[in-house]
């Protein structure tokens, strides 16, 4: 696997190499610049430039004006964000942890999710709210949760989770342009910030100018014959790492990296699970009535001839995310844990 | 006041009753001899507004459609009074086709683009919108403003307090407006909430704090004209609140069992007061072009006309059902 393997979805020359925080950044300057009703406010977005340095710089670049930092208080700004995008802005809202979702869901779900259904249409709701995601370095049960089942199960909002440099920019262009509430989850673990464990693929290859990832479509980032492992954010890696590995022991895994939870890419699932006849979902959020479950339903109810074996999945298992490291790891979706969930589809 | 704003303001207060007695009866009518909330013309709950209009005439007159209002599940009155379309309102609340939301939103749902009108069922969340609508209207360089409505109940979220410390932090041309009707549902005042006014509370965010007591329609006027006034200039947020009287039930099939003052409640009715008022000053009168009966008349005509618009338009079709999740790309 090679660095310009892992952003398969970029078919434009791209040689310069960014981390997935500076191509998120990016997007979301060159949309400021393209578009004066795109602004960005949250926490600490500011002078800090995002607690997982998802809007370093732009406050340099745009003044406080269009880079506005809150206050503590993200009924109030996620509402704000949600007021202003009624009036056809387009704001970037950052919620930095999504575990915070609980002080401030019902703007998310009884109104930047329904307004534009309870309107009959005549309303958009045109706005990013952005969050990081996702755990692996002690954080505990209040800080490294994934969730997007949560936004996922409910209607109106389109759910992202970009896994690398060039689709985080992509996505975020994409995100910003559609008219609907688009949640933008990034994992912190393929951010690239320098004090955290970084993954190999958090530094890549990302186009420089105009950059869209269509909302909705997975992307094969390995073909393989054996196996379809479909998986999305930071456990595509993981995945790809054990594919890898596993390839020298003459089982070649094909990984699906959704890229978007709503829409789901139910076709490119299915086209990949037809060739292999094998299905595993990875997901790092939780293993109960989640993505996971989801992607299985889809396989069974539209073709469940297509599986030679029974569907397999990884996810961390009903338990709130444990502080002390071997509890956390012991419940994450670990490369040991695909690969033997791997193993275990094929026989071996 | 001029005659012809205090004529105005009367013709606002007599069409919203008109409106809410004439969904009163719609609602009713086709749920006897039993009381099913699901079956008849008009399904789901019903909170109707009697006894608040002078809040909405008083505070939307100085509101043009440029401006915007985002209203509580007790929505009619400032809906009407912001000049929302009677006829595809009451189609919506009728749940049907040509309905405001295409029957998707129902009557505490309403969202009209034209007038920049919402509600939301959520008790205090159409705060924070309403100061989303005001930070556009600022970036955007115009005099507009967000005017959000809550009950005093709804003073007590977490949301009540987040909009008015970020409004008055960004000096953000909105006007917060409290009805205090006495009751959140059954509870009363009392026993919600600590202080007398929630006027006051716009003290703890360095913004004026106005109440206005007896449920006056002039009161409100010149209170939210000097509210308006200051958010248009740029000099921030402000907060109104208005001790006014729910003449009906919280919903419709409420009997009021908690409610200890309902004895002396007809008699605090506004509108015959300000109808009296107007009468003694000259303004209103029952002979000449314009009278109290052909002001009811005129109200009561397009009242019926939106009834007839809604009862006219077709039901939505099923196949229908999922449209409008999201809006194209």
């Amino acid at each position: 696997m090679t660095l310009t393997d892992a952003s398969a979805s970029s078919s434009a020359p791209a040689q310069r190499k960014l981390s997935t925080a500076k191509a998120m950044v990016e997007a979301i300057a060159q949309e400021m610049e393209r578009d004066e009703d795109v602004f960005v406010l949250g926490e600490d977005v500011g002078a800090y430039g995002g607690i997982f340095s998802s809007t370093t710089g732009l406050l340099e670049k745009f003044g406080p004006r269009r880079v506005l930092d809150t206050p503590i208080s993200e009924t109030a700004f996620i509402g704000a964000a949600i007021g202003a995008a009624v009036e056809g802005m387009r704001p970037v809202v950052e919620l930095m942890f999504v575990d915070f979702f609980g002080v401030c869901m019902d703007q998310i779900y009884n109104h930047m999710a329904k307004i534009h259904f309870e309107s009959g249409g005549n309303v958009t709701v045109p706005m990013v709210l952005t969050a990081a995601v996702g755990g692996g370095y002690s954080d505990g049960a209040q800080h490294s949760q994934c969730l997007w089942g949560t936004f996922a199960h409910l209607p109106g909002m389109k759910v992202v989770a970009p896994s690398n440099p060039a689709d985080a920019k992509g996505l975020m262009t994409a995100a910003i342009r559609d008219d609907n509430p688009v949640v933008y989850l990034f994992h912190k673990g393929v951010m690239g910030l320098p004090w955290m464990a970084k993954n190999r693929r958090s530094v890549g290859p990302v186009p420089e100018g105009e950059h869209l990832v269509p909302i909705g479509k997975a992307n094969v980032v390995r073909p393989g014959s054996d196996v379809t492992v479909v998986t999305l954010s930071l456990s595509v890696h993981h995945a790809l790492d054990v594919a890898e590995e596993l390839a020298q022991q003459g089982v070649d895994c094909e990984v699906v990296d959704l890229r978007s939870v709503v829409p789901l890419d139910t076709e490119t699932i299915l086209e990949s699970v037809g060739r292999t006849g094998r299905l595993l979902v990875v997901d790092e959020d939780y293993l109960s009535f989640g993505v996971s479950g989801e992607i299985i339903a889809r396989v069974a109810e539209r073709d469940p001839g297509l599986l030679r074996a029974p569907a397999a999945r990884v996810a961390v298992p009903d338990v709130p995310i444990p502080y002390a490291r071997p509890l956390e790891y012991a419940v994450l979706p670990t490369p040991d844990r695909i690969r033997r969930a791997v193993l275990g589809l094929v026989g071996a | 006041m001029e005659p012809d704003d205090r004529l105005a303001l009367y013709r606002t207060m007599v069409l919203i009753r008109t409106y809410e007695e004439s969904i009163l009866r719609e609602y009713h009518a086709d749920k006897k001899p039993a009381f099913d909330i699901g079956a008849g013309l008009i399904p789901g709950e019903m909170h109707l507004a009697a006894g608040q209009e002078p809040v909405a005439a008083g505070v939307c007159a100085h509101l043009t459609a440029d401006d915007a209002v985002t209203a509580t599940h007790r929505p009619h009155h400032f809906a009407i009074a912001h000049g929302v379309d009677l006829e595809r309102m009451t189609a919506e609340i009728f749940g049907r086709v040509d309905g405001l939301g295409r029957g998707r939103g129902g009557h505490m749902h309403l969202f009209d683009p034209a007038t920049h009108f919402s509600c939301s069922g959520i008790i205090a969340e159409g705060y924070p919108p309403a100061v989303g609508q005001a930070l556009a209207f600022q970036r955007r360089g115009t005099d507009r403003v967000a005017v959000a409505v809550t009950g005093e109940g709804a003073a007590n979220q977490g949301a009540f307090h987040e909009a008015l410390n970020l409004a008055a932090l960004w000096k953000l041309p909105v006007v917060f407006v409290v009805e205090d009707n006495d009751w959140g549902i059954s509870v009363p005042r009392s026993a919600s909430t600590c202080v007398t006014s929630n006027a006051l509370r716009a003290g703890g965010y360095g913004i004026p704090g106005e109440r206005v007591e007896d449920n006056s329609v002039e009161a409100v006027h010149a209170a939210a004209g000097t509210a308006i006034k200051r958010a248009r200039a740029g000099e921030g947020p402000s907060l109104i609140e208005v001790h006014t009287l729910r003449l009906w039930g919280h919903f419709e099939g409420d009997a009021q069992g908690y409610r200890s003052d309902l004895e002396g409640v007809p008699g605090r009715d506004p509108l015959p007061t300000y109808e009296k008022q107007l009468r003694a000053a000259g303004v209103l009168h029952d002979s000449g072009d314009i009278t109290v009966a052909s002001i009811a008349a005129q109200a009561r005509d397009r009242v019926e006309a939106a009834i007839e618009f809604a009862k006219r338009s077709p039901e939505p079709d099923p196949a229908t059902a999922l449209d409008h999740v999201f809006a194209r790309a």
